[in-house]
């Protein structure tokens, strides 16, 4: 097939013809995987919420979307077979990383207590910031989250007082990880109609 | 580069037109996306669909791409394999997709993508350019995932996740971009000496 003739004429349809089928390509492929996406996503999302949930969980309610003025967080709360509550996945996130953005899903227990947490999403440097997956889950000295209640300890780092030891080298990580979890606690107690929102008098949520 | 004849030996063009240790293109992501071997098998992998049909479209429409209008038209096309490579990505490996993060778009200004379609493509038919493009492709995938091997077995002690040694024995500076150019470099320093010898 010999050249097109290079003409103004010639050059609009094509790059129209183009346009289109790039436009026709794009938006067929989203809309057959739109539901696929979204169901991948839900998916990876429950299971997530029930890793930081490491009980039989029947029933997660619908996600309750609370703002606390500068991020959306997420909670998550969960009940088991006899529709008892028995705690809560809270998705919180903070801009205050040494990179940026940090998101974790916390799993806390009816009475506060944390269980477990995930992290979903950290820029942090590698090999200093990024050992906010599994530093705050490590039994050494005081640097395990787990199983502590932010409503009855001064969960910062020790460096501003507080009783959790932070990331050698990585305290502005590990402020801003502490500050998200403490977030997540708040929204947690907010949450359940038992408790006082306000946690500034570290008030230890309980279920009646 | 004006139209070629069919490539020579398979494993001879691979290692001779290496497009990463030997014509030393699309550098940008080697570097950023081979802290992990997954990540960068990943990448090169979509790079390497990308750079299969774009070839395969360049190729048969270029009798019909005027030439004013050859990068643009060039351009869309690419834009579009990589949105389309994208969505798919989300589908069939969404943990790495979120780690890949900007660098799967970013796969549209590969220099790798853009130029071979100018000086390949749009110069041969549809049956040279596919068997180029495979060549390229399988050499890239080689060349990103022996990278993001070599950074993560010295960064972390481990390979695709696996850990032959524990983390605290890895240097910190192999997962750091630092690292991926040492790296980088003498890699291009032992294939030139194997293309010598």
């Amino acid at each position: 097939m010999a050249q097109l003739e290079s003409n103004f004429r010639n050059a609009s349809l094509v790059l129209s013809v183009i346009i289109l089928i790039a436009i026709a390509a794009v938006t067929s492929v989203h809309f057959i995987t739109n539901e696929q996406i979204k169901t991948t996503e839900a998916n990876r999302k429950l299971a997530t919420i029930k890793a930081v949930l490491p009980f039989d969980v029947n029933y997660i309610a619908k996600a309750q979307k609370l703002n606390d003025g500068n991020e959306l967080i997420i909670v998550h709360k969960a009940y088991n077979v006899k529709k008892e509550f028995i705690g809560a996945a809270v998705e919180s996130t903070t801009n205050n990383g040494f990179n940026g953005k940090i998101n974790v899903m916390i799993g806390f227990d009816k009475n506060g207590e944390i269980l477990d947490y995930t992290v979903l999403q950290q820029r942090e440097t590698p090999g200093m910031g990024t050992k906010i997956i599994n530093w705050f889950k490590t039994e050494n000295r005081n640097q395990n989250i787990k199983g502590k209640n932010p409503g009855t300890m001064n969960f910062t780092v020790i460096n501003d007082g507080g009783e959790i030891d932070a990331i050698t080298a990585a305290t502005i990580s590990s402020r801003a990880f502490l500050f998200t979890v403490r977030n997540a606690y708040n929204a947690f107690c907010s949450s359940k109609p038992e408790c006082s929102a306000d946690t500034s008098e570290n008030k230890n949520c309980k279920t009646k | 580069m004006s139209e070629e004849k069919y490539p020579g030996i398979f494993l001879n063009e691979l290692i001779k037109k290496n497009p990463a240790f030997v014509l030393v293109m699309g550098i940008c992501p080697a570097i950023a996306t081979t802290n992990t071997a997954i990540n960068g098998l990943s990448i090169a992998v979509a790079t390497a669909l990308v750079l299969f049909g774009s070839n395969l479209l360049i190729s048969l429409l270029k009798n019909i791409i005027t030439a004013k209008l050859y990068i643009i038209s060039y351009l869309i096309i690419i834009a579009t394999l990589v949105s389309i490579i994208d969505i798919y990505m989300q589908i069939i490996i969404p943990a790495v997709h979120n780690n890949l993060g900007i660098f799967v778009p970013l796969i549209v200004v590969n220099c790798l993508i853009l130029g071979y379609s100018e000086l390949f493509a749009s110069k041969n038919n549809a049956a040279k350019s596919m068997t180029n493009s495979i060549i390229m492709g399988i050499s890239y995938i080689t060349a990103l995932t022996s990278l993001g091997i070599i950074r993560e077995l010295l960064g972390t002690g481990k390979i695709f996740s696996y850990s032959l040694f524990p983390e605290k024995y890895g240097a910190l500076l192999f997962i750091l971009a630092p690292g991926a150019l040492i790296t980088l470099a003498y890699l291009i320093i032992v294939m030139n000496k194997f293309l010598r010898n």
